[in-house]
């Protein structure tokens, strides 16, 4: 049979439609698609693919089962090593990583892996099985994990399933963190996917509290103190906003990305007044920054209304560090792309509002640590960009309020939690710590596998401490 | 679900709310807030705590009516419960022995959140010198608590009809100019209000600590719409405040930022009236 080069288009929404609208862009990959996209996987001996997979998913092997039509075999195999498929299937950089390795890439395309992963995992959630509560010991040990996004969910499933009972304790009023708060509805549908995903763990028996912010309602000392749990694993992400230190950025018009996208997921802005939290959107609007989460800001924006949405990035295309998929989506909903610039000064008005963005324009230099070439600004070179709503998009650090309110459990330089990497255990015995919180902003896939790790290493941990 | 165990309204559009939750009354110290959603289309909103009650296990919020949210929130009824209630957050007070004299001035609803701190500075042994500021008599609240805990109680209302005629900068003054030896001045209340303390205690060198009330999200830190120009930094008033040194604050900016949503909450208030408040 011949060797069909390209992969199968993935079904999406009209880009002159969805950029007005929320809903999904991807439609997601039928039955007979996703068989005849699986039908292009070589099955590999030695496959490349699951070496770029950064929890090693066995993908000839559930690709495999897709070809045979088993699709309940298929999404058993990806749940082996990762929790949380229709998420992953979603949002995974697999450009970067499966995918990038895939022979057939060398040739052609890759063979769609993130695509019939998500088809696979939309299969099963569609199926809508029941899910039969864990019984629990009457002695089982307590576990409590902090934060709910994929790291500690994917934490709290795994040692449920090894018979823990095991508390999520979340800041916000919802679970899910970035997932639910950062990652807009059109490429992560939240009642479709994230709820369900959320709701499915706590019929296992995973108890979530929302509302419960560790370090200010009880410290991790008290968890493992008079609360009484043996175990504690931190994953409270990244979620301290940066901004730029320039003139203006405390007029009204500019937002934090975090500040934007939680008004508008988290708090469903973009249905406003039906929900309460307001969101007030400009005609014209700059985001700041190049990675997923700016593309997210900026795409945002459009479906808000803006007519104009800029990304102003200070290095070239290439070292654009959002996923190629959504740069390409963010270019077709029109989005138009200032790169080699960086914001100086937020111009204001009387008011007290921003009237313009002042620029100055950049080349590329020698490379940096990073090895990406470092961008130098050109003298004399400022420009003005009308604009009437600035996002500042240009990174995450780590919330310090549980790290300060636990002594024992050392931070590094930046504040990020120092963790081994194979076991995730803190400098504080019984304290583990993974995710964002750990790496600096990542990815999901990155913080889900640091949950699994973490899920064995206290297992192994309270065993011996029996 | 958080229960209402108690309501009164202590003057018109200002009440006075129990809430049940054991675990925030149990932590809360003066001078943090809770963050509440009131059901689940609301909006996220701060309230200081007022008072907490460990042993019943309860928090008390004073509030006033100035927006949807506020509004729907006063439209419950006790026994009634709320959503979501998140705290306590922010940074405590700083009070300690051995602090000389406090003057703690609370303007309109300013004088609820500052009660705590005045009886905590009280209860520490400080000399507790109180001005509580309305724009008329009918309206002051918290006036027997106040008097409670304090040394000395001073009054001012902008029509006259209680205490000084004038503002709360006006009961200052008197208090210097009788030679007082003001140790800190702890100012809440509108910026406007706060602002004006913080230029009469300026020239005077007074220490002068003013709680914040910019536009909240998350109440944790990791939105960052709090933020406020505080000397050359920029601190989020969610965890690195809401308290800060008056003498470095940019009001100007802080109000400014208040209005960011003005015609959004005029519709929201709207939308609040027309569908009616027993969603
Ligand atoms: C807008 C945006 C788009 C992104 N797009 C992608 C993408 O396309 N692909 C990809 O792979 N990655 C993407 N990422 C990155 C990815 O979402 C994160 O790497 C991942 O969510 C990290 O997971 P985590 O569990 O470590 O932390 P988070 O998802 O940040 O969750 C942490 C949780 O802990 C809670 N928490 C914090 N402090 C406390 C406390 N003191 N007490 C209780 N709870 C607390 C928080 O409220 C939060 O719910 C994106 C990130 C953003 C912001
Ligand atoms: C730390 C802190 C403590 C506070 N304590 C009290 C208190 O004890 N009693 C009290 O009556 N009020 C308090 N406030 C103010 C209170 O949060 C606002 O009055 C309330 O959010 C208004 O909501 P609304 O929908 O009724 O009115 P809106 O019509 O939405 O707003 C009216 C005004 O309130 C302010 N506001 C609106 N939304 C928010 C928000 N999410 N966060 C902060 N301010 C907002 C804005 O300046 C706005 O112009 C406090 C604010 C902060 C930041
Ligand atoms: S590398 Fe590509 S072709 Fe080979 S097994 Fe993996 S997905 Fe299939
Ligand atoms: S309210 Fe979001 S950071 Fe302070």
């Amino acid at each position: 049979m011949a060797l069909v080069m390209e992969k199968h288009k993935m079904p999406e929404q009209d880009p002159k439609v969805r950029a007005r609208n929320f809903q999904e862009v991807a439609l997601g990959y039928d039955e007979d698609t996703a068989v005849a996209e699986a039908e292009r996987c070589l099955n590999c001996k030695v496959p490349k693919c699951r070496q770029g997979c950064p929890v090693q998913v066995n993908i000839p092997a559930f690709i495999g089962k897709i070809k045979e039509r088993d699709f309940d075999a298929a999404i058993d195999i990806i749940k082996e090593s990762n929790s949380l498929p229709a998420v992953c299937g979603r949002v995974c950089p697999q450009e970067n990583q499966c995918e990038k390795h895939c022979i057939m890439g060398i040739k052609g395309e890759p063979v769609g892996i993130g695509r019939l992963e998500r088809f696979v995992a939309d299969y099963q959630l569609a199926k809508n099985e029941e899910i039969k509560p864990i019984q629990f010991a009457e002695d089982a040990q307590k576990v409590a994990v902090i934060g709910a996004g994929p790291s500690g969910l994917s934490c709290a499933g795994d040692l449920a399933k090894m018979g823990y009972k095991v508390t999520i304790f979340e800041a916000l009023h919802v679970a899910g963190g970035v997932l639910s708060y950062g990652i807009p509805e059109f490429r992560l549908p939240k009642d479709k996917i994230v709820r369900r995903e959320v709701e499915n763990l706590q019929k296992l028996g995973v108890t979530i509290e929302v509302n419960a912010i560790a370090g200010r309602l009880f410290t991790v000392d008290e968890l493992m103190g008079e609360m009484g749990f043996d175990a504690v694993y931190v994953g409270t992400g990244a979620g301290l906003p940066h901004f730029m230190h320039i003139p203006g950025e405390n007029l009204n018009g500019v937002y934090s990305s975090n500040e934007f996208l939680t008004r508008c997921n988290l708090m469903k802005a973009y249905d406003f007044p039906n929900h309460l939290t307001p969101i007030a959107i400009g005609k014209n609007v700059a985001v700041v920054g190049g990675g997923n989460v700016a593309m997210d800001a900026a795409r945002t924006s459009l479906r808000l209304g803006a007519e104009n949405v800029y990304i102003v990035y200070r290095r070239s295309e290439a070292e654009l560090p959002a996923r190629a998929e959504e740069v390409h989506h963010a270019k077709e909903e029109g989005i138009q792309f200032k790169l080699l610039n960086n914001p100086v000064e937020i111009l204001g008005d009387e008011n007290g509002w921003v009237k313009g963005l002042k620029c100055i324009k950049m080349e590329l230099g020698e490379p940096d640590a990073s090895g990406r070439r470092r961008p130098v600004a050109i003298e004399g070179s400022e420009f003005e960009l009308d604009v009437d709503t600035v996002i500042m998009a240009i990174g995450n650090g780590p919330n310090p309020i549980v790290a300060s309110t636990t002594p024992g459990m050392e931070t590094n330089k930046r504040g990020n939690i120092i963790a081994d990497e194979e076991t995730c255990a803190t400098t504080k015995e019984g304290v583990f710590a993974g995710g964002d919180i750990v790496t600096g902003a990542a990815t999901v896939i990155l913080a889900m596998g640091a949950g699994k790790k973490a899920a064995a290493a206290i297992d192994a941990y309270l065993k011996s401490k029996k | 679900m958080f229960k209402i165990l108690k309501k009164q309204e202590l003057s018109p559009g200002i009440f006075h709310y129990d809430i049940e939750a054991p675990r925030v009354a149990k932590k809360a110290q003066a001078g943090q807030f809770i963050v509440l959603r009131v059901d689940e289309d609301g909006e996220r909103i701060p309230l200081t705590i007022a008072d907490f009650d460990r042993e019943a296990g309860t928090i008390t919020l004073i509030f006033q009516v100035v927006g949807a949210s506020t509004k729907m929130l006063a439209a419950k009824n006790e026994g009634d419960s709320i959503v979501d209630f998140a705290g306590p957050l922010g940074q405590p007070s700083e009070i300690h022995e051995n602090m000389g004299t406090i003057v703690c001035i609370g303007g309109g609803i300013g004088v609820a959140p500052v009660y705590p701190i005045a009886r905590a500075m009280h209860e520490a042994g400080n000399k507790v010198i109180s001005i509580m500021g309305a724009k008329t008599k009918d309206i002051l609240i918290f006036e027997d608590k106040m008097r409670a805990i304090s040394d000395e109680v001073l009054i001012a209302t902008d029509d006259g009809s209680y205490g000084v005629k004038g503002f709360v900068t006006t009961a200052l003054q008197q208090l210097v100019d009788r030679g007082e030896k003001i140790d800190q001045v702890t100012a809440i209340g509108p910026g406007v209000m706060m602002r004006s303390v913080v230029e009469a205690t300026r020239p005077l060198g007074i220490k002068t600590i003013v709680s914040l009330n910019p536009v909240m999200v998350d109440g944790t830190g990791m939105c960052g719409g709090c933020r406020v120009q505080v000397g050359d930094e920029m601190k989020f008033a969610c965890v690195d405040g809401p308290e800060f040194d008056g003498h470095l604050v940019d009001f100007d900016s802080l109000m400014s930022r208040s209005r960011m949503f003005r015609p959004q909450e005029a519709q929201a208030k709207d939308h609040v009236c027309n569908i009616g408040l027993g969603r």
